[in-house]
């Protein structure tokens, strides 16, 4: 309720002012208060201007430019050829553009539902208990800290067939040995995995959230009867869901973008099994230095994770609930 | 203390063991959890410091013997991680300024100041957020080639003092700034200070604590980064050190034990920097949620 109340104020920011003031002011000086407009209307586009140029020149500019470039074929070092759309007709035949895009929805899938999962059970457990709770949640957050490239090589370690901790664990526990990301079978789960243990953001933003459960809510429900479980289901789960799709649309756009661990840890292998999008489009444009392919292929990218938005907060409307709202 | 009264009045004392079981449960669950986010660090840790032979033994070995420190003299020695170390760093030095700068501006415009196309821009900054930054790869390549600046970290640099990528910390400070009094800045038009006296002279003095949390984020991003690197900088004297390591895996794909000393220098300074400033992290990452 409170945090609801405060955003309505941050989107507010500037309340009228009390009508006696105003009066005041309008009595001071007429002028002097539309200068004073004038003025912060000049201000205002002063400071934001870096950023205003920052979004012209590095992101709406690029935009545009990319659809342009798309639409070329364009050899690194050469001088671009207008070819209309044959770049989109080239990419529909181009089974590594189908084992990207298939590579990159199964990791999504796998990594962005598991994080959420594994983040919001280690959150509930966190949020039941009070002495070693500081410990935990450092505990937790320290996979976070790991840079991507660090935290790539030391699963490349943990994964290596002969002598890797997990195969080591397996062997342990009498079960037989995985190939993990030299499998083809294996290796998109594998590198999920290692996205999955970076968990510890997104459970510290659930415990957050979590703690802002109003407790009347739970007791009142506890009241009526209902176990554990349905309060989980009724009352908690509805009250967090805004952070659940927050955290779900930040890692859909976050896994839809993979790079660092498909370059360090498989170079898109094996097999193109693990070819993500991003790899593949880093390889068209500076491996094959084809800019103009490389180019649409990236504006495929930003189409779909456009329609995934899109289709994420649609279908939020039925799962997400906010505080106060009228249907 | 109510819900403590009302468990209390209906408490037996089977309830109290099966509570009591229960809390067991989930500290063991915590531990377990706890166990799987830290076991690789200790692998990575125990590997940085053996040899080859105890690296590989069945079952897996946890303490070493002999300690083997030459893994960080090799790994040094084969690729100059404390040239990488600088190189970074004179990145950061360039990128944490112009971040704090453009986004605290921009931020100060939209909380603060009355301004035709307010809503607009905001709006673009925002969405810009959920823009996937793979599209803009490509023609920014070409226009920072043709500028002449591949192979220098103008690329790298220059942008964070248009803001670019940074419509998370626009939004952030917005929100700080937002809760200062407004009397504050009406105090200063009083005295005749224009809006560039109320930026430098409350705005920024009293957030402090949300600037350092930009700042620390930006360190993060900037030292974890590897593909504006790989993109940018083509020569090994100018590798930054997460550019640097995954270079090494390429290199060095059976030296374990180098491998993994050089992962720990990557990761060491970013822990430092965390003990440092955990209070800052873990409240910032808190109110990420408050969106």
């Amino acid at each position: 309720m409170t945090i609801q109340a405060e955003r309505q104020d941050a989107l507010h920011p500037d309340p009228e002012p009390p009508a006696t003031e105003r009066h005041r002011e309008r009595a001071k000086s007429k002028s002097s208060t539309n200068g004073l407009a004038r003025s912060q209307n000049r201000w205002g586009w002063i400071f934001a201007a870096p950023a205003i140029i920052g979004f012209f020149l590095f992101v709406a500019g690029p935009m545009v430019a990319s659809f342009i470039i798309g639409l070329t074929n364009w050899q690194i070092g050469l001088s671009p050829a207008f070819v209309g759309f044959d770049n989109y007709v080239h990419l529909v035949q181009d089974p590594s553009f189908w084992d990207a895009l298939k590579a990159t929805a199964y990791y999504v899938i796998v990594a962005v539902p598991g994080g959420v999962l594994v983040a919001f059970l280690a959150a509930l457990l966190l949020n039941r208990v009070r002495r070693g709770r500081g410990l935990f949640r450092v505990v937790f957050y320290l996979p976070v800290l790991v840079p991507p490239v660090a935290s790539a090589v030391i699963w490349l370690w943990i994964f290596a067939p002969d002598a890797g901790l997990a195969n080591s664990f397996l062997k342990m526990l009498g079960l037989p040995p995985l190939q993990w990301i030299y499998d083809q079978a294996t290796a998109v789960p594998s590198v999920a995995l290692v996205t999955i243990w970076a968990f510890g953001n997104m459970a510290l933003i659930f415990l957050a959230a979590l703690q802002g459960v109003p407790r009347e809510l739970l007791e009142a429900a506890e009241m009526d009867g209902a176990g554990p479980f349905r309060r989980m289901l009724n009352v908690t789960i509805p009250q967090v869901s805004p952070i659940i799709l927050f955290n779900v649309i930040t890692g859909t756009i976050a896994a839809l973008q993979a790079f660092d661990s498909a370059y360090v840890m498989t170079q898109g292998g094996p097999n193109n099994a693990t070819l993500f999008y991003v790899y593949y489009i880093y390889q068209t444009a500076f491996g094959a230095g084809n800019l103009g392919y490389a180019s649409a292929l990236a504006w495929v990218l930003f189409i779909i994770v456009l329609i995934v938005t899109v289709v994420v907060f649609r279908t939020a409307r039925h799962w997400v609930f906010y505080e106060g709202e009228v249907k | 203390m109510t819900t403590e009264l009302g468990v209390v009045r209906h408490t037996s004392r089977g309830a109290r063991v099966r509570r009591r079981i229960g809390t067991t449960i989930v500290y063991a669950l915590l531990v377990l959890v706890g166990l799987a986010a830290v076991i690789p660090f200790v692998w990575l840790l125990r590997s940085s410091v053996m040899g080859t032979a105890q690296i590989f033994a069945f079952p897996p070995e946890w303490i070493p013997s002999p300690w083997e420190w030459g893994n960080f003299a090799g790994a040094l020695e084969a690729q100059p991680f404390l040239l990488y170390f600088l190189n970074t760093l004179k990145i950061v030095a360039i990128v944490v300024p112009g971040v704090l700068f453009s986004t605290s501006a921009a931020a100060f415009a939209f909380a603060r100041l009355r301004w035709k196309g307010r809503n607009l821009v905001f709006g673009a900054v925002l969405s810009s957020m959920l823009l996937p930054w793979a599209v803009t790869l490509v023609p920014t390549f070409i226009m920072w080639q043709s500028l002449g600046l591949v192979n220098t970290i103008g690329p790298l640099t220059i942008p964070a003092w248009f803001a670019a990528g940074a419509g998370f910390n626009i939004f952030l400070l917005r929100q700080f700034f937002q809760q200062v009094p407004v009397e504050l800045d009406n105090a200063v038009y009083v005295d005749g200070g224009n809006p560039w006296t109320v930026y430098s002279r409350v705005i920024l003095p009293l957030n402090k604590g949300p600037l350092m949390l930009v700042g620390i984020f930006t360190v993060i991003a900037t030292w974890n980064d590897l593909l504006g690197p790989l993109i940018y900088l083509n020569d090994p004297a100018s590798f930054t050190m997460s550019q640097g390591l995954a270079a090494f895996r390429g290199l060095y794909v059976s030296q374990w034990g180098y491998l993994m000393a050089a992962s720990l220098l990557v990761i060491l300074p970013i822990v430092a920097l965390f003990a440092f400033a955990q209070r800052y992290i873990m409240e910032g990452v808190t109110l990420t949620g408050l969106k």
